[in-house]
């Protein structure tokens, strides 16, 4: 019987198998931030273990990184600690770090792609669950925790079970404004948040394969919000076109070679997957959460769901909660949603596509009366790239904050932060309760309902905007 | 690791789904960069209602903790098991764990056990009557015991085996080590490295 791509890959990188135990895998590449690596570190001094491939792990600092002022001494010290130690960390050990104010410093998911790291076929690992974002390429991509950081640097393999597959077919063609944001949130209110739990998904059919690298990022970056540790889709031209002349990708033969490999990385017609969901492209529209986990989304023209219509007892009690939480009626349409704050940027929706999509929204409009917007590009080149094409001038003229690259508002670890009671439409992939700041209200949404949303000031799409709102002569 | 045999301890029961790890510990407490002094984190933001159970007196010294569905959920931050274990958690009960949560538990030794939601829901009930109500993990047995209640539970035989004895997954995997350097001697030339071009 044929193989699916996830277990071509995974089959690739057995290093040792034997029964009754994991798969010992081989990791092809070690992602690396300021989070997640102190303890792993310690745990190497303490063992006195050292890195064992320095040549195939990298480290950037994204996380804790402030957005303004990024030449002055980080203000928070707990922060500057963090940060300072995986500096030390990283000379100790000899690890490749790119630090704030760095050209390549950004989101470790955004860096990682854009130099030519991430390629089809790999195992690629982070102490990060959106390390899902790297199955955009065909590679096998998954967080992992510290304690697996640690043997990573150690042994540069994972022990691992073999995990389940599960196909997410989607037929037909996306609609005009519908993006690969509203598809994974479509995807994740149809599926559950529990519903990926022990599979990696492949995405695939029509609809997937036109998407460009970017948007396919954006739908593999999701697939842990679904409870899936991976999601992949298999390399084609687009990919292979994406990767050619990127820093790190192969040369001459070796590129032939790779483009060889990497043409046998589909599943095959024979293949059978544990479980497929088949979605209708044509059937989808802008789609925006309502709730406190991403599965509690809807279509932007529905209304908040009432609570009273879940059967299940504990789903139920879920909606109920997070009505309540994010101060919302059951019944209120959800373009009725007034927000204070947009953010756009974050691993699912930092990069050069999704700013120029906000920022053709915004040209000669101005973000609404006490609306406050926040873009942040997903690594320091996605912002240079912005600023070469003139979209920093757009985002300032429209009233938007242009910021400096990193993670920010996605989890206000850094001080972008929301206020208690402060409701975002926000481009990031998590709407739990506190996320972007304690009592902060969140609703995921796409780059293009985000720049919607700034100018009119409540939930809404492009389709929502009139040339009455073009106030200002365009900027570029 | 601290090995797990068999704990028997007070119950904290958590009726909620879908407690993602922003809740079990919420990010900024993740500038810190030990693995001790997180229990103040634990749940931080619910514990500011005095309702909690948590914050309820007879739940003081309780070690077992039983969730709803989808236990753990969101991102990959270890640092939730760290939090439950600094407060004194030894095994939470679910039906059902985020994949990465539970792997990060059982390589510290917190004992994850998966039960059907019926039981779960049993023993929410015991333990919400009588809050003195003790449950037993048994990972030999692989058993949990309590009043009225015994259910079976499944864990594979080489976390188990792991566990029981507190073993450091490193020091196995560098025992095979031969087995890694052929591997790398294979690698195609093609695959990238990280060292600056």
């Amino acid at each position: 019987m044929g193989r699916t791509l996830a277990e071509k890959v995974w089959d690739d990188h057995v290093v040792r198998r034997a029964e009754g135990e994991p798969d010992l895998l081989f990791i092809d590449l070690h992602l690396l931030h300021e989070v997640t690596s102190p303890q792993a570190f310690d745990g190497l001094r303490k063992s006195g273990r050292t890195v064992r491939r320095l040549d195939l792990t990298i480290a950037t600092e994204d996380h804790n990184t402030p957005t303004l002022d990024i030449d002055k001494p980080i203000a928070d010290p707990v922060s500057r600690v963090q940060l300072e130690t995986l500096r030390k960390n990283a000379a100790e050990f000899g690890v490749r770090l790119h630090p704030l104010g760095d050209v390549e410093q950004g989101v470790v998911h955004v860096v990682g792609p854009q130099l030519g790291l991430t390629q089809p076929g790999m195992t690629v690992v982070c102490g990060d669950s959106h390390t899902s974002t790297h199955g955009a390429f065909g590679a096998l991509a998954f967080g992992i925790g510290t304690s697996q950081v640690e043997h990573v640097l150690a042994t540069q393999t994972l022990p691992m079970s073999r995990p389940k597959t599960m196909a997410i077919t989607v037929d037909g063609e996306l609609p005009e404004g519908v993006t690969a944001k509203d598809l994974i949130l479509a995807i994740i209110a149809r599926i559950g948040t529990g519903g990926g739990q022990g599979y990696v998904l492949e995405y695939r059919g029509e609809a997937i394969e036109k998407l460009s690298m970017e948007a396919r990022m954006t739908i593999c970056n999701m697939s842990i919000e679904a409870g899936a540790r991976a999601g992949m889709i298999a390399p084609d031209e687009t990919t292979f076109a994406y990767l050619k002349g990127r820093p790190h990708a192969p040369e001459g033969e070796e590129w032939d070679a790779a483009v060889a490999y990497w043409k046998t990385l589909r599943t095959d017609d024979d293949a059978e997957f544990d479980a497929e969901v088949v979605i209708d492209a044509a059937e989808l529209s802008p789609f925006v959460t309502w709730g406190t986990n991403p599965g509690q989304g809807a279509p932007l023209s529905a209304s908040v769901p009432d609570p009273a219509s879940y059967e299940d007892a504990s789903e139920r009690y879920a909606a109920e909660k997070a009505l309540e939480y994010m101060g919302l009626e059951a019944g209120q349409p959800l373009r009725s949603i007034k927000v204070d704050t947009v953010f756009v940027g974050s691993c699912t929706n930092g990069r050069i596509e999704d700013l120029r999509a906000a920022a053709e929204l915004l040209k000669g409009r101005k973000v609404a009366d006490g609306v406050r917007m926040l873009v942040v590009p997903g690594s320091a080149r996605v912002g240079l790239q912005a600023v070469s094409e003139g979209l920093d001038v757009v985002f300032k003229e429209a009233g938007a904050e242009w910021r400096h690259a990193g993670c920010s508002m996605c989890l206000g670890m850094n001080p972008d932060q929301l206020a208690p009671g402060e409701r975002s439409a926000s481009t990031s992939n998590r709407n739990f309760e506190g996320r972007q700041g304690k009592g902060g209200r969140t609703h995921l949404v796409s780059p293009q309902v985000a720049a919607a949303t700034a100018v009119l000031g409540h939930l809404a799409s492009p389709a929502d905007l009139s040339d009455a709102d073009v106030r200002t002569p365009a900027g570029v | 690791m601290e090995a797990f045999t068999t704990h028997t301890g007070r119950a904290v029961p958590l009726r909620r789904s879908n407690v993602d790890t922003d809740q079990i510990i919420p990010a900024h407490w993740l500038k810190k960069v030990t693995r001790d002094g997180f229990e103040d984190g634990l749940f931080e933001a619910w514990r500011k209602d005095p309702s909690f159970v948590l914050n309820q007196p007879e739940r003081q010294g309780a070690t077992v903790l039983v969730a709803g569905p989808d236990f753990g959920t969101g991102s990959s931050r270890e640092h939730a098991v760290w939090a439950l274990q600094n407060y004194g958690f030894k095994a939470v009960i679910s039906s059902r764990f985020a994949d990465i949560f539970r792997g990060n538990s059982l390589k510290n030794g917190l004992l994850t056990v998966v039960l059907e939601q019926k039981i779960v829901d049993a023993l929410w009930e015991l333990t919400e009557k009588d809050p003195q109500a003790e449950i037993t993990v048994d990972l030999e047995s692989r058993e949990v015991r309590a009043e009225g209640i015994t259910a079976a539970f499944e864990l594979d035989e080489n976390s188990r085996w792991r566990l029981l004895n507190g073993l450091d997954d490193i020091s196995i995997t560098l025992q095979n080590e031969p087995d890694i350097a052929a591997y790398e001697a294979k690698r195609p030339s093609f695959k990238p490295r990280t060292l600056p071009v």
